[in-house]
Formats: C-alpha cells, structure tokens, sequence
C-alpha cells in the first residue's frame, strides 16, 4: 500500500453494489490509466461503510474527504478535480440535514461521530478480498496469539471476562458457551458461525461478511481452539452471494497462507471452514433447527435441552456464534477484557451493531457502545425523523420484539433494560415510525412475516399465528370487534406460553408490544371509526386537482379552486393523492 | 442411574433421571392428556417432537409451559399439570387444532377412533373460538391401500417417524412450511408414485382421519347381494386374536369360532380359513428351503408372506431378488386353489367365484391387484378387507359378535394345524417352516414343537437350531428398519443365517395396519401375541404337513410339493422397482 500516494475507497457492499459501485470501480480504474495515474493512485474496493443511505460511497486518502451518492459519472470529475487539482467536488460532499452545511470528513458527520467501532472495525477500511490488508490491521495476529501463548482454558476465561453476550439476540454469554461444548465429551466437536441472518431490514452480519470476512474466520478458528474442534461451517443464507464469493475467497486464502488447515503456527492445533448454504428460511436462525437444516433433514427447531453445545451438529457438541459475536472475538484477544468490559453498561458488555432504518433522515448500520439510549441513535447519530415529522415508535428486535415509544427513548440500552420496556435486543434491527404510520398495519406486516416464515412444526405458532393475523386482517378491513382485541391478547400470551421454540414464542410480540402502547389505534379498527378510504380535509384543500390527476382510478371530483372530494366505495387506499398533496389536505384512513 | 425427586401436583415423586415428566405423573397416577406423543415400548417406536403442545405443564420458575411428553424431570423441580395457566394452554391447542379441521366427525372414517375428538371431549370443549381459513387440499386416493387426507393432518409426525425411523421407507415427511404444513411424500406425490409399502403402520399410528384405509366395504355388500356370484371368504391368523376388540372383548379373546359363526351370518357361500393356506405356504416354502439346502441354492432364503415386505426389497434391494421364497403369500394361495380346485370340485365357473379375504393388512390391498398375481385374468383374489372394516360390516349388520356360537370352517380349505396359526406373528412362519423342515430333513419326528428361541418381540433376533448333523441358523426381524438391517448383511456378504423371517409390521400381523387401533397402547399387541400362542397350543395338530386337507389337495390335485403344477399356481416373481 505504501507505494500509493492515494487511495480510492469504493464501498462494494451489496446496496452500493446494487447502486453500480462495480462501474464506479470499473471508471476510476480505466479513467485512472489513461490519465496516467494507475501507479501512483490505487483505486480499492472496500465493505460496508455503514452510511447505505448515502451511498455508493467513495472516500479519497489520505485526505479523508467522504463523498456520497457518487454515480459512475461523476468519476471523471473526481479525478480532474480532486485528485489532479486537489479541490474538493463540492456538490458530491455530505450534507448535514440539520445545519445544511457540506461536511468533508466522515469523522465530523453526527452519523458516525457517537460510533464505536469493534465489530465493524475493519469494514470500509481495508478490501475484503485481499488477505493482506487484513493482516496489515493485526489481522491473525489473535490466532496466533491464542495458539502459540495461550491454553484453550485462558481463552475461554478471556472471553468469560469480557462480558460478550451472544449478539443474534438471545445474549448468552459467549465464553460460557465456548466452556459447555468445551467440557461436553466428543470425539469430534464443531463452530458453526450462524449466518443465516433473516430479520426484515437487518444487514449487520452480510456487511461484517462482505467487508471483513478474515475476522469471522480467524474468530471461528480461536473459537475451535478453546472449544476442541477441529471444523467450522459458515451456515449463510444462499440470499447473499456476495459474502458467499468474499468468504470463499478469504478461505482460500488463508488456507494458501496456512492460517487455516494443518497444523496452524505450527502449533499442532488443525483448522477448517465450509460453507453451507441455506435456502434463507428465517427458522433456520434458530441454532437447533439450524443444525438440522445443515444435517439435510427439515429446518426444524428441536426441543433444547439437549442444547448443541452438548449434542449438537450430528449430534457432536457443537458451538453456535452468530457472526457480530464473533467479530469481537479478535479484539477482545488482543486489547484484554478489561479494555472491552470497560465499554458498555453493567450487564452488556462493548458495542451492538444497529441497522437503523425506517423514516431516519441517516439510514444504515451503526455500532454503538451498549448503554446509548435509543434518543442518541435515532435523533444524533440517525439526524432525526425524514420531513421534520413527529416520531411515533421505533421497532427492535424485528418481528421478535416490539415497539419503544417516546417516553422510553432516554433508556439506556442493554439487553436488560431494552426487555424492560417491552421489546428485545434481537439481532439488531431498527425501524423508525414517525406519526403517520398506522401501528397495526405494521404489527400485521410483523406478523405476515413470522406466521410465513414458521415452520409448522407446533400447533401454537403454525395455526395460532395464522389466526391472529386472520383477526388483524379483520379489524384493518373494518369487519371485526371488540371481542376481537380481547382474542388478539388471550391467543397472543397462549403463544407466547406454549410455542416450541424462539420464534414461535415471540411473534405475538409485535401484535402485544403495539396493542400496549397504542390501544386507542385498535379500537378505532374494532369500533370501525377507521374508514377504508382517504378522505380530503374541505378547510384545506385549496382545489389545486393535483390529487384528482393522480388518482389512478379517477374517483376524486371537483372543480378548479375547490374542495376536492373522494368516493369513498371507489377509493382503492393507493395512498396516491397522500403523496401528491401539498397542502395536508389529504387524510389518511 | 441417579434418582431424581420433583413435586409433581403437591405430590412428591421420586424416578431416574431420563424420566419424562409425563412418565413421572403416570407413575403417581396423573393424567396428563397427550396427542403427538407415542410410545410403543419394546418396538422402538417413540415419537417424541413435541409438536402438538397438547401436554404442556407448568413447571415454576420457567418463562413458558413445558411438553411434558419430551421435558425430563430435574431435582427439585415443580410441576402442575392442572394450574389455570397449563389447562389454558392444553385448551387452546387443541381449539386451534380444531379451527383448522374439517369437523365432519359424523361421517368420517375415525368417527369414535379419533384421537383429537376424544381430546375434545376430555377437555369439554363446545366452541371453537377461533374462526379462519382451513387447510384446503385434494385428497390422496392414488392407493388401493390407503387414503390420505392432508386436511385432517395434525403435524403429530407419528407418521412420519414410523415411515422414516421405524420402517426407513423414508416417502413421508413435512412438507410446506407455516400454515401450510402437512405430511406427505415429496412434492406431494401421490403415495402411488413412491415407494410406499403400504405398511399401513403410518394409518395404525394416525390419531385423526388423515390417514385411513381404502374402504371396500361396499363393494363387498354388493358381491354379496349379487345371486350371480358365489362369494367366499378366508380370514387370516391375526383377525381371531383382534376382532374382538371391536366389541368390547378383552384383547387377545380367541375368537376363531365366532369368526367362522359371523361369516356365516353375512351370508358368505364358502367360509374358509387362510390358516389352511399358511400351512399350504408351509408346504411350498419348506419345500424350497430344504431344496436350496441339499442343491447348493441361493442362501439365506427370505419368507415372502408379507406383501409390504415384498415391496420393500422390491424398491430397496432389486439387486437381491432371488433371495426371498418365490412362494405366493398364503392369501394369494388360498385364491389361486380357490378358483381352480375349488371350482372344479364344485363345477363352478372361475369367473362367477369372488375371493374375499379378511386382512390385518392394508398392503394386502394393494397385493390382490399385483398383474403376476391373477389366473386367467381373473384376480387370485378379488376383494380385500382390513379387521376394522369387517368388523364395521358385522356392526352396520347387527350381528353381536362377542355373543355368537361357536363355528367350524367349511371342510375342504378350512382345516389348520397350529402351525398356521403362529403365521400372526413375529417368528410365527419361520417356526411353522421348522417344524416341518426339522421332519423332512431328518426323517424324524419333531416332539417339542415349540421353539421359543423364535419368539418374542425384540426387533432382530436369531437362533440356530439342531437339524440332524445340521445347524441351522434362523434370523427374524419385525418392522422393516430391521429387516433392512438384515438385507444390508446379506448384500455386503456378512449374513450367516439359511433362513430369515420378515414381517413389516411391529409383532407381525398381530400389529398390522388394518386391525382395531391400538392407540399406543403396547399391551394391546402382547396380548395378542399371546394369545396367538394359546390357540396354537389348542390344536390337534401342530405341523402344516399334518393337515389332512393339504394332504388331500397334494394327492387330488397339486401332485408333488415344490412340483410343477405347485410351481404355476402358488409361486411368483418379483420386480425391481425405483426408489423415490
């Protein structure tokens, strides 16, 4: 790297990929060599920088200028002005939505400046697909330290001593884990970093994936160690190829550099990874039915005990990471587990990755110290609600968790305390509602979600789910009651008490969470107050027919400079006119 | 094993750990109501998925209800099974059950067999609260065995277990997923395009009407009216032990005489046995043993009495087909010698003869239909019906089973010795082929007719047994997982057996799929098997050889066992099918 004198950083992460960061890659390359440049300037491809909302994203070093929504036309401009002239191209910069000024630095943007990055450390920093780089950021230096320093027991009490509590939402202690497949007896033991990351709007594991694959690796070959295995699998939902070709790569080449396989460090211990492929079913999360899923049989949780940590992977004692728990393994190796029990609150120990979306001005993934309250994520480092809207709620742990409200944004968060207020930690999404979101609409989406993705395996949640979003279909199209609302909370704690297995157990949540703190917006469904249709406000409809020319089923009248209205029997709730409308004049139904 | 102790409703209960707590409340006399769960004890089939969330208990200090059918008892722990809370729950599994069931109880095939409406009534529910979409799907009457009825499944998987686990046929399993979710073969299939057996253990375990047989009820009736036809019938071994279930006898009555009796009153014209058939079977399959022994034949030999077992190997092992008999099953054989030296004796027209048979089998269904197994292209046998099915006939008929006389069989093809009887179960045909065997070979004759290194109900079992200079070494095995065990020895060249009994069923034919459910209940299927033996020891004659109308059908019609005209009537081949 050191013979560059600069460097373009493209974020290759899937959603700038998908915003043609290839071609933008592509550009700088070609542009680059016809003008010269090809060996002075070296043109990298890089994981997620987190701020999606804002990309494709290309950061210039050494001056560490951050542009965004950089399109591959705006690569020759870049180069001419920025790197041959050395000025910034203004209008490609950051724009601060509450100061309106243009920011250069990614360190001065609010999105990034209450961030504290461990799990994404090296993501957007170095190329994913050159194990080189990683190595240049103390990558396998861990491992090495663990194999050449350290008993498989220190480990395991590092890890006990941090304080990592397992980050795919269920927050067991990870060493703890580590210790049981440990002392389980086994003549074969396995890591399974689980994958298979399912929740509706989450991408933290595809992006630690795809822009850091290395440190999953080396974590899971640490994990081996202090665990007696000798094999790991990545169990990774077909869904993402691109952390499938970064991890494929990154295998090879650490098996090439001898940093996986036979005697690693030449310390007698053996190491490898495999991939398995899900077909994305979100069950499959679940580590039982996980492992059966890996097994070739139905993606079916089992009944725990007997946890996989004693019978697990063919029935073998088997230790299940999620992927963000283990990209704060390395870390933790090398800083101690003061430095990372130092960071968070008294129960949950370092960082949580948040992928924060939904009507936030900031969209994409976060990592914040545990104990940052949901205000400084949302309204800071989130830049607040889109259009200067009111906030309503904001959901977490997806369709497992529930929804906080304005009252408990100051909580400081943890996996205790988040619980406490109704919700859970799960693995980390979080979607922002501002007031014109109808709360059971969204519980439905919720619940449309966890009743397609269950399995069936148990009568609660494979027709006892179904029947709550029967009831929830009732009320939204106006034809249910206030018996109703009773139905939705006896059927939902039922679920809750007897369903088989995690998922089962929290998909009433959203429903529950939501009846809560929003009951009045359930009795107007059940009391049918609610219309079907939108309705025009005659005090503030000015008569501009915007709305009337958007309809796509032509049912709003009137003339020219007067209150619109809308047929009611017609109106398909498109939300058409909503959109249109300038002047507020267009209620919801 | 340590012991545990755990509070089970203010009680205290001391058992090993491994003890469910479902087992624990038996033990002091608590009744959890169960649906999923299944435990035949002694034949490996337990499923335990804990799926249905009917057993659930309260365990304190745990956030949710626990499956007492899978959740082990730990020191100290504290249960009630009738708190508020886990009747709440228990309850509304079983109205969610019922919101997604088709409620035609009346007119259904399980109507008073039927698990989940026994539930229904124990737990007193009168309303479903919950109403919605329910499962809509084609039913499955590819079969001539059985019928599959995917909205009337539950997700207990006791199907599934027995197919895959018990039996390894391995054609049913969950499919689709939420809602959606039912057994069935791969991509739905019709059970006809896979390599069902038609075991009909899947049908025996069913608690609902998801799995049933193919009723052929009807067109026995009307056989039966038809003054054209002249109808006859042959019950096999297993239905004496049984029938009387149907009507509140004890399990394991002996009720070979009222059986005969209530053929009769149905108005059958010839009531005949296939005990005479299995010692005809006896005659041909000894036969072919002792020929395969003395002229270096292809060892060990397989008895091929059982038609799912057929169908097994015929799916399983089509590299191993010269291994079982080429004897047709005694159902098959008692056709074929009906509709030629019966209706030769009686100057009948084959083709105005129906063969009936009463079956503890659904797989004997699907054998009558067998191309290879008709004469003339007229059916060996016409008409199948299962213990249950006749037993219904016998009830919509009116006839009181348990208080009937006691009847003989027609003479011609209705005498037996007691070695035809044992055919029910496990062990049963192999130990009637040595008692015949054992005379032919040595010349001697047999005094201690029973083996009971033969008998008993463990999956796989083996003897080897003095025949002369010779040892002769036997393998048995019940339940089609074992018997693959067993195929996989002979195919990998490690098996040292001559000759080896199959039986698909749990017990044999005892437990076969078409006789009265047992429920789970394993002591249903002891005591029948006991009772087989009983009847055994109440004959005259104990050797198939011995029986004076077999001896009779050699010298008037058949000529030598083993012979030419034997080898046209009362053999066959088989084919090699796929496996999907």
């Amino acid at each position: 790297m050191s013979n560059y004198r600069m460097h373009v950083m493209v974020c290759a992460g899937t959603g700038c990929e998908a915003a043609e960061s290839k071609i933008i890659i592509e550009n700088f390359k070609e542009e680059l060599k016809l003008k010269g440049y090809d060996q002075e300037i070296q043109v990298v491809k890089t994981g997620c920088f987190g701020f999606c909302g804002q990309g494709p994203i290309v950061k210039i070093q050494p001056d560490n200028v951050f542009y965004v929504k950089v399109t591959p036309a705006d690569v020759k401009e870049i180069i001419e002005e920025h790197i041959i002239k050395g000025r910034r191209v203004e209008r490609l910069l950051f724009e601060d939505p509450k100061e309106k000024v243009k920011l250069e630095k990614h360190d001065n943007m609010d999105f990034y400046k209450k961030q504290y990055r461990i799990a994404l450390r090296n993501c957007g920093f170095i190329n994913p697909e050159d194990i080189e780089e990683y190595i240049a950021f103390e990558g396998y230096e861990a491992l090495g330290k663990v194999l050449t320093e350290m008993q498989p027991e220190d480990v395991i009490e590092i890890v006990k001593a941090s304080g990592l509590r397992g980050r795919g939402g269920g927050g067991f202690p990870a060493g703890v884990k580590w210790g049981f497949t440990k002392n389980s007896p086994g003549d074969e033991k396995y890591v399974i970093c689980n994958a298979d990351e399912g929740d509706p709007g989450a991408f933290m594991d595809r992006s630690i994936l795809e822009g850091d694959p290395h440190s999953i690796l080396e974590a899971m070959a640490i994990a081996g160690y202090a665990t007696g295995a000798n094999s790991g699998i990545v169990y990774i939902r077909a869904e993402y190829p691109l952390a499938i070709k970064r991890l494929e790569i990154a295998i090879d080449q650490a098996r090439e550099m001898g940093l996986l396989g036979e005697n690693i460090f030449e310390s007698g211990f053996d190491f490898d990874i495999i991939l398995k492929l899900g077909a994305g079913a979100f069950v499959c999360g679940e580590e039982t039915a996980l492992i059966h899923s890996m097994e070739g049989c139905r993606g079916e949780p089992t009944k725990k005990p007997p946890f996989p940590a004693e019978s697990g992977y063919r029935g073998k004692p088997t230790t299940v990471n999620n992927v963000e728990t283990l990209a704060n393994v390395c870390p933790i190796i090398l800083k101690g587990s003061e430095w990372f029990s130092s960071i968070g609150t008294e129960t949950s120990k370092g960082t949580k990755v948040f992928a924060l979306a939904g009507k936030v001005n900031n969209v994409g993934l976060v990592e914040v110290p545990m104990g940052t309250t949901l205000r400084e994520i949302i309204f800071e480092i989130g830049g607040g609600i889109c259009d200067g809207k009111k906030f309503k709620a904001v959901q977490t742990g997806g369709p497992s968790g529930g929804v906080i409200t304005e009252k408990d944004l100051d909580t400081p968060i943890d996996y205790e305390s988040i619980k406490e207020i109704g919700s859970m930690m799960g693995s980390g999404g979080m979607i922002v509602m501002d007031e014109d979101n109808d709360m059971v609409e969204i519980a439905k989406f919720y619940l449309d979600f966890t009743q397609d993705e269950s399995c069936g395996k148990c009568t609660p949640c494979r027709i006892g789910t179904k029947r709550m979003y029967e009831i929830l279909e009732r009320l939204t199209n106006l034809e249910g009651d206030m018996e109703d609302l009773e139905k939705l909370v006896d059927l939902g704690n039922m679920i809750k008490d007897t369903a088989l297995c995690g998922l089962g157990q929290t998909a009433p949540n959203p429903v529950l969470s939501t009846m809560r703190y929003f009951p009045e917006e359930y009795e107007a469904y059940a009391k049918r107050e609610k219309t079907k249709s939108y309705r025009i406000d005659p005090e503030k409809c000015i008569g501009c027919t915007l709305c009337a020319k958007a309809c796509p089923v032509n049912c709003i009248t009137g003339k020219v400079k007067e209150a619109h209205v809308i047929d009611e029997s017609a109106c398909i709730a498109c939300g058409a006119c909503f959109t249109v409308c300038k002047f507020d004049a267009v209620i919801k139904p | 094993m340590a012991i545990v102790k755990a509070t089970i409703n203010g009680m205290e209960v001391e058992v090993q750990s491994g003890t469910t707590i479902l087992e624990a409340a038996k033990k002091i006399g608590v009744r959890i109501p169960t649906l999923c769960h299944l435990n035949l004890e002694g034949t490996g089939i337990v499923n335990r998925v804990a799926s249905c969330r009917v057993c659930v208990v309260e365990v304190e200090g745990r956030p949710a209800l626990a499956p007492s059918c899978a959740e082990k008892i730990t020191n100290g722990m504290v249960i009630n099974t009738n708190s508020t809370r886990a009747i709440t729950g228990r309850r509304m599994a079983v109205e969610l059950l019922l919101s997604n069931h088709p409620q035609d109880c009346l007119t259904c095939a399980k109507n008073l067999d039927c698990e989940l409406q026994s539930l229904a009534q124990e737990l007193g529910i009168r309303e479903i609260k919950w109403q919605g979409e329910k499962m809509d799907y084609p039913i499955d009457k590819s079969s001539f065995s059985l019928i599959k009825d995917p909205n009337k499944c539950i997700m207990c998987r006791r199907c599934e277990t027995v197919c895959n686990e018990v039996q390894t046929v391995g054609v049913l399993s969950g499919i689709n997923r939420g809602f959606n979710a039912f057994v069935g073969p791969a991509f739905n299939l019709d059970v006809a395009n896979t390599a069902c057996t038609y075991c009909g253990q899947c049908v025996a375990v069913c608690p609902t009407g998801a799995l049933t047989e193919v009723n052929d009820v009807g067109r026995v009736w009307r056989v039966l009216n038809n003054p054209d036809k002249h109808v006859v019938v042959q019950v096999a071994p297993a239905i004496r032990v049984a029938i009387g279930e149907m009507f509140g006898m004890e399990s394991g009555s002996v009720t070979t005489g009222q059986l005969a009796a209530s053929l009769r009153k149905l108005g059958f014209d010839g009531i005949f046995d296939t005990d005479f058939a299995a010692d005809l079977t006896i005659m041909e399959e000894a036969s072919e043993l002792v020929h395969r022994i003395k002229h270096g034949g292809r060892l060990p030999m397989l008895t091929s009495c059982c038609p799912a077992w057929v169908k097994f190997f015929e799916h399983q092992f089509p590299d191993l087909l010269d291994i079982p008999s080429s004897c047709k099953s005694p159902q098959i054989m008692m056709g074929s010698i009906v509709k030629t030296y019966y209706a030769e004796k009686k100057g009948l027209d084959p083709k105005d003869i129906v063969v009936v048979s009463v079956m503890p089998c659904l797989a004997k269904k699907a054998e009558a239909t067998r191309p290879e197994l008709t004469k003339d292209y007229n059916n060996d046998v016409d008409l199948v019906l299962s213990t249950r099915e006749y037993g219904a006939m016998l009830k919509e008929a009116g006839v009181q089973f348990d208080q009937l006389p006691e009847e003989d069989f027609d003479h011609m093809l209705g005498e037996s010795t007691g070695a035809s009887v044992i055919f029910g179960t496990t062990g049963g045909v192999i130990e009637a082929a040595v008692r015949t065997a054992y005379e032919w070979i040595t010349g001697e004759e047999l005094d201690d007719v029973e083996f009971h290194a033969l008998r008993g109900l463990e999956g796989i079992r083996s003897a080897t047994i003095k025949v002369g200079d010779m040892d002769l070494n036997i393998g048995i095995a019940h339940g089609l997982g074992n018997a693959r065990k067993l195929l996989e020895d002979i195919r990998d060249g490690k098996s040292q057996y001559h000759a080896i009994e199959i039986m698909a069923c749990p017990g044999g034919c005892i437990g076969g799929g078409g006789q009265p459910y047992h429920k789970g209940d394993m002591e249903v299927i002891k005591k029948r098997q006991e009772a087989i033996y009983k009847e055994d020891r109440s004959k005259v004659r104990r050797k198939s050889h011995e029986n004076t109308e077999i001896i009779k059908l050699y010298e008037e019609f058949l000529g030598e066992p083993y012979g030419h005209k034997a080898h046209e009537l009362l053999h066959t081949y088989y084919i090699p099918r796929e496996t999907i």
